[in-house]
């Protein structure tokens, strides 16, 4: 066994125990991203560097016994999107390719004091607008079970970085789907947590009501782990939530009897690939075999939650993005005459079509004339929605979902038909809206060879009862290594 | 010509005088060097996010209570969405939809007696940062340390019909938030900035006319200039059959002319929608009536007081309450013993005096009460002579010095030994016979240059009244 | 009810969103932002009239800082990424004639 197939939770171990130093732990992840960057171009930046510095740190820190955590010393990947001190921080756009947060996002801090060590910034949609890498301004991403395929998005560079093992484990972002959809593409698992339970403090913003950093790992021990280490209240983001109960590995229990598991009617009729279908429906057949209740019900305005999104995420996104103007940071355009000149060029020239198609968009939904219909008809759109999920809540513990429609498209189909690939988020984007939390599992692979994967929707701050489930799913379905991440050593 | 109205309504911004800003634990202290006094949310870093300072929610309410506002119980922060370099996010983070008061008045004196302007509402929202333009270099230079600053912005109903109708309400809104501490309201530093939105109409007409809005008016003159300026403007307008253009424009004092600020690249369409990094702000029945019992006894109710309690001139209680800083230092002063005529009479004519010579107001004043207090004791105990004291004052005024230890230092405190005066009056009347023989012809004013002789003598450092008592016995 | 978006309407839009876009990008601009508004317009079928717009998904308020000075001088950070600095100020084009 490699040092890179451990889980992040065996692997801590291991370095607890002494059996592996942190130090091999990283040089191990370099040599997997040596060997596969240029196939999956997972990463927007690899700190081999400062890696290594931070590993013998983290490794003198454990053997004096400061670092003790569940997680100490094991590598991490961080999405281009959130802040690392000192480490270039791009969002995958040419607006940002230079910049150098001079401080940390809360998480961060979080992980750095529980001694995990960052190994690089992946790759993404830029901004996080899109669903397949493919709009990223430093290429695109590749899926590590076949390279012609996207890795889904828009936290694409973390899942495949964790699927092709070029990571232990990653920290992703999801404002409609976004660690969802892609570790489903991928091959792994991820947590999309309550709104407000990870700090969003140096998060840089897309859509700040939707935004939520989560885990992405090999299973859902990890990310159960991770999320401990993650969540917490923080003082510097206003809609940070303080919870009761952050022990979310203790819900690492296989023990489904009992539980209510609704499966929406509406989710699985026309435009569900047939075999994502049938791997999801064998899932449910797994989990009322241990004793889960599923059954079907009628999750009322699906179809509204799309339109609804896109006019949130985009509105809220041309705001966020406007600081982006060659002034403070970033890039700034060689040319100009005057200020708006200066503006209007940085702009153009820095973001990507499908950052600007949503700003133009996000920007004409708030303009004078258009806020009533447009704004505040999706946001009473989104108390509805709310209020649906509110009512299944009532008769089931969790919602049981597919992640995307499809597996994995092939590159350059996707962004050919903007308004076709957002409807791909149509699983994933109600949750968003709602601040639920959302986990996606690994449960088959289709004929094709590509991962599909389900999704497990809770209520508000019920991630325990996802996390338990999604536990004893796995029992029955162990991690599957994708065959792109095998190296020759 | 036809008789016209003019029809005003004032914006007033007012910078709050909390320790940090609004959204950030920066300092809002003035004068640090550029970009000193900012962190990632003041400069717009992508990533950071805000966090609302209690004190602004806190005096908000305060000048919303004090001005007879609605408080709005459920209130939310909205962004207002706009590009310039000195707004870091490009967005300032304001309230539109849900503004913290409404519905308020302050009453004014008008020549024709009592008049109600009416208070639209108050926002809270963040000051934007200092563009210096640099002619040598061909541009602008951005400073950050304003950025972030807590505002609140005043809106009138469109109420006052003439110049001296709104300074008087500048004027009145100045007195009561300068009573509550909220902010020291000066309008040449620009803590206290007011925008005139200005029409005219027809006297007689119900319907108002096209309004402009006039930024720019750093003092109550540019404000009484450009307010002819624009009238007049207007007026000239529709008497050659133009129409008034619904515009910003600026002041130029100097000029005095307003000019057009319009641009193509300025749409004037803020795309307002609610923050969504800033949760609610929810005040409660508890919360209000904890700020209502701090309010302060406003200068009408102290007026009264005084009037009562002092017995002293109204003349001097006009000055003393103009600032509450200054009828702070009064009452204190008294409460440590001091007869009120005597305290008035320090403030009145000597603090007044030096803060006319430093182009200060009493709002700059440093000095303690006790140090006040300790000048007049001095006197009262006859340590020191007036003259003496207004010297010693100064010191204090300046640099709040103790008195006491003062007048120790610098050798200051009057020869209490009667032997060493008696000896110097003894020679004075010898070198002076002219004046003895004056004195006992009957120019008894002679005593006077005999006194001046010994005070002289004794470089100041004699009580006068005692000097007069020994000459008298001299020249028997 | 199909959405035609103008070229006046995408001239007006990018002075809003600070974004000049080319021929051809405006051309796809208004194709795209009439698709998607073609689309958002199913949201009319919903009936909203008595329903509060929800900006919040929790009932989290007031959430304050206390009035007390934390951060000290960090210029020197805030200004590294700077396209153009001068004497610790970001330096921009003249905004004023």
């Amino acid at each position: 066994m490699n040092i890179t197939d451990y889980t992040a939770v065996e692997l801590a171990r291991k370095i607890k125990a002494g059996e592996i130093k942190v130090i091999e732990a990283v040089d191990a992840v370099l040599e997997q991203i040596e060997a596969l960057e240029d196939s999956y171009h997972s990463y927007v930046t690899v700190d081999a560097e400062g890696a290594r510095k931070a590993a013998l740190e983290v490794q003198e820190k454990i053997d004096q016994g400061i670092l003790t955590g569940p997680l100490a010393g094991v590598p991490i990947a961080v999405k281009d999107n959130i802040c690392t001190s000192g480490l270039k921080t791009t969002c995958s756009s040419k607006i940002l390719y230079n910049f150098v947060p001079p401080y940390d996002a809360d998480v961060v801090d979080r992980l750095k004091a529980e001694g995990m060590v960052i190994v690089g910034k992946t790759n993404m949609d830029e901004f996080a607008m899109g669903s397949t890498t493919e709009t990223s301004a430093f290429g695109e991403t590749k899926n590590p079970w076949n390279p012609d395929h996207v890795p889904g998005g828009s936290s694409g560079g973390s899942c495949s970085a964790v699927a092709a093992q070029e990571a232990i484990c990653a920290l992703g972002s999801d404002t409609g789907g976004s660690i969802r959809q892609p570790s489903s593409f991928c091959g792994v698992t991820g947590i999309k947590p309550t709104y407000g339970t990870i700090s969003r403090y140096g998060l840089i913003a897309y859509g700040s009501s939707l935004d939520q950093i989560g885990p992405i790992a090999k299973d859902v021990t990890d990310c159960a782990v991770m999320l401990s280490v993650l969540a917490g209240h923080d003082p510097k983001d206003s809609t940070s939530v303080q919870r009761e109960d952050y022990d979310f590995a203790s819900a690492l229990v296989d023990d489904v009897k009992g539980m209510r598991i609704g499966m929406p009617r509406g989710y699985y009729g026309e435009g569900l690939d047939p075999e994502v279908k049938q791997a999801i429906f064998a899932a449910a057949e797994q989990l009322k075999a241990k004793g889960a209740v599923v059954e079907e019900f009628d999750l009322g305005l699906v179809d509204y939650a799309i339109p609804a999104y896109y006019v949130i995420a985009s509105a809220e996104a041309s705001s966020n993005l406007a600081r982006f103007d060659g002034v403070k940071y970033g890039y700034r355009t060689e040319e100009y005459e005057g200020l708006h000149n200066m503006y209007k060029k940085t702009r153009s020239e820095g973001f990507g079509p499908e950052v600007k198609r949503r700003i133009m968009l996000g920007s004409f939904v708030l303009s004078s004339g258009y806020y009533d219909a447009y704004y505040l008809k999706a946001l009473r759109t989104k108390a509805l929605i709310k209020k649906e999920f509110d009512k299944a809540f009532e008769r089931y513990d969790m919602i049981l979902a597919p992640a995307a429609p499809t597996t994995a498209p092939r590159l350059g189909e996707s962004l050919k038909n903007p308004l076709q690939m957002y409807l791909g988020d149509i699983y994933t984007i109600s949750v968003n809206l709602a601040g639920l939390p959302g986990i996606s599992v690994p449960c088959g692979v289709d004929s094709k060879g590509l991962p599909i994967g389900m999704q497990l929707i809770g209520d508000c701050f019920q991630e325990k009862k996802l996390i338990q489930a999604a536990y004893s799913f796995e029992q029955t379905r162990p991690y599957v290594k994708c065959p792109g991440a095998v190296i020759e050593r | 010509m036809k008789e016209y109205e003019t029809v005003i309504g004032l914006e007033v911004h007012v910078e709050l005088a909390t320790k940090t800003k609004i959204f950030c634990s920066c300092s809002t202290e003035f004068g640090g060097a550029p970009n000193t006094h900012t962190c990632p949310v003041c400069t717009g870093m992508p990533g950071s996010l805000p966090v609302l300072n209690k004190k602004v929610v806190e005096y908000a309410i305060a000048v919303g209570l004090a001005t007879n506002c609605e408080i709005t119980r459920n209130g939310k922060f909205d962004r207002k969405n706009y590009f310039y370099p000195d707004n870091p996010q490009n967005y300032q983070i304001s309230q539109l939809y849900l503004p913290i008061c409404r519905n308020g008045h302050v009453d004014i004196e008008t020549e024709k007696g009592k008049k109600s302007i009416g208070i639209h509402e108050i926002h809270m929202e963040e000051d934007a940062g200092k563009l210096i333009h640099d002619d040598w270099m061909d541009c602008s230079l951005v400073d950050f340390n304003r950025s972030g600053v807590p505002l609140i912005e005043i809106v009138s109903e469109p109420d006052m019909r003439s110049a001296d109708e709104v300074i008087a309400y500048l004027e009145k809104l100045r007195m009561v938030i300068q009573y509550l501490g909220a902010s020291d309201c000066k309008l040449q530093e620009g803590s206290m900035r007011a925008d005139v939105n200005l029409s005219v109409r027809e006297v007689g007409s119900e319907k108002f006319g096209t309004r402009t809005e006039m930024k720019n008016l750093n003092s109550f003159r540019a404000i009484s200039r450009a307010i002819e300026g624009e009238r007049n403007r207007q007026i000239d307008l529709l008497e050659s059959g133009e129409p008034v253009i619904q515009e910003t424009r600026r002041w130029d004092d100097n000029k005095e002319y307003s000019y057009a600020m319009r641009s193509k690249e300025d749409a004037q369409d803020y795309r307002y929608f609610p923050e969504p990094d800033l949760v609610p702000v929810v005040i409660s029945e508890e919360w209000l009536e904890s700020i209502r019992a701090q309010q302060p006894e406003f200068r009408d109710a102290k007026m009264e007081r005084y009037r009562q309690e002092y017995g002293i001139p109204d003349y001097d209680i006009e000055i003393l309450t103009e600032y509450k800083k200054m009828a702070d230092l009064f009452e204190e002063t008294i409460a440590l013993g001091k007869k009120p005529k005597e305290v008035s009479n320090w403030l009145m004519v000597e603090t007044m005096r030096l803060l006319k010579e430093n182009n200060q107001t009493p709002q700059d004043l440093t000095f303690s009460p006790e140090h006040l207090a300790g000048v007049i004791t001095l006197v009262e105990e006859g340590k020191i002579n007036r003259n003496t004291a207004k010297e010693v004052f100064e010191e204090v005024f300046y640099h709040d010095v103790d008195p006491v230890s003062y007048v120790e230092e610098k050798g200051l405190g009057m020869v209490s030994d009667d032997g060493e005066l008696r000896s110097v009056i003894e020679e004075i009347v010898k070198n002076n016979p002219q004046s003895v023989e004056d004195y006992h012809n009957g120019k008894k004013k002679a005593v006077g240059f005999l006194v001046g002789q010994t005070m002289k003598a004794m470089k100041g450092k004699a009580d006068p009244a005692k000097v007069n008592v020994i000459l008298q016995e001299f020249l028997g | 009810m199909a959405n035609i978006i103008s070229d006046e309407t995408i001239e007006y839009v990018g002075i809003l969103a600070k974004l000049e876009l080319s021929e051809d990008e405006k051309e796809k601009a208004k194709k795209d932002m009439a698709d998607m508004l073609d689309y958002i317009d199913q949201l009319n079928n919903l009936d909203t009239s008595d329903v509060e717009p929800m900006s919040h998904v929790f009932p989290v308020q007031n959430v304050f800082r206390e009035d007390v000075v934390t951060n000290g001088n960090q210029r020197e950070d805030l200004l590294a990424n700077a396209p153009s600095e001068h004497e610790g100020q970001f330096v921009v084009p003249k905004t004023v004639e």
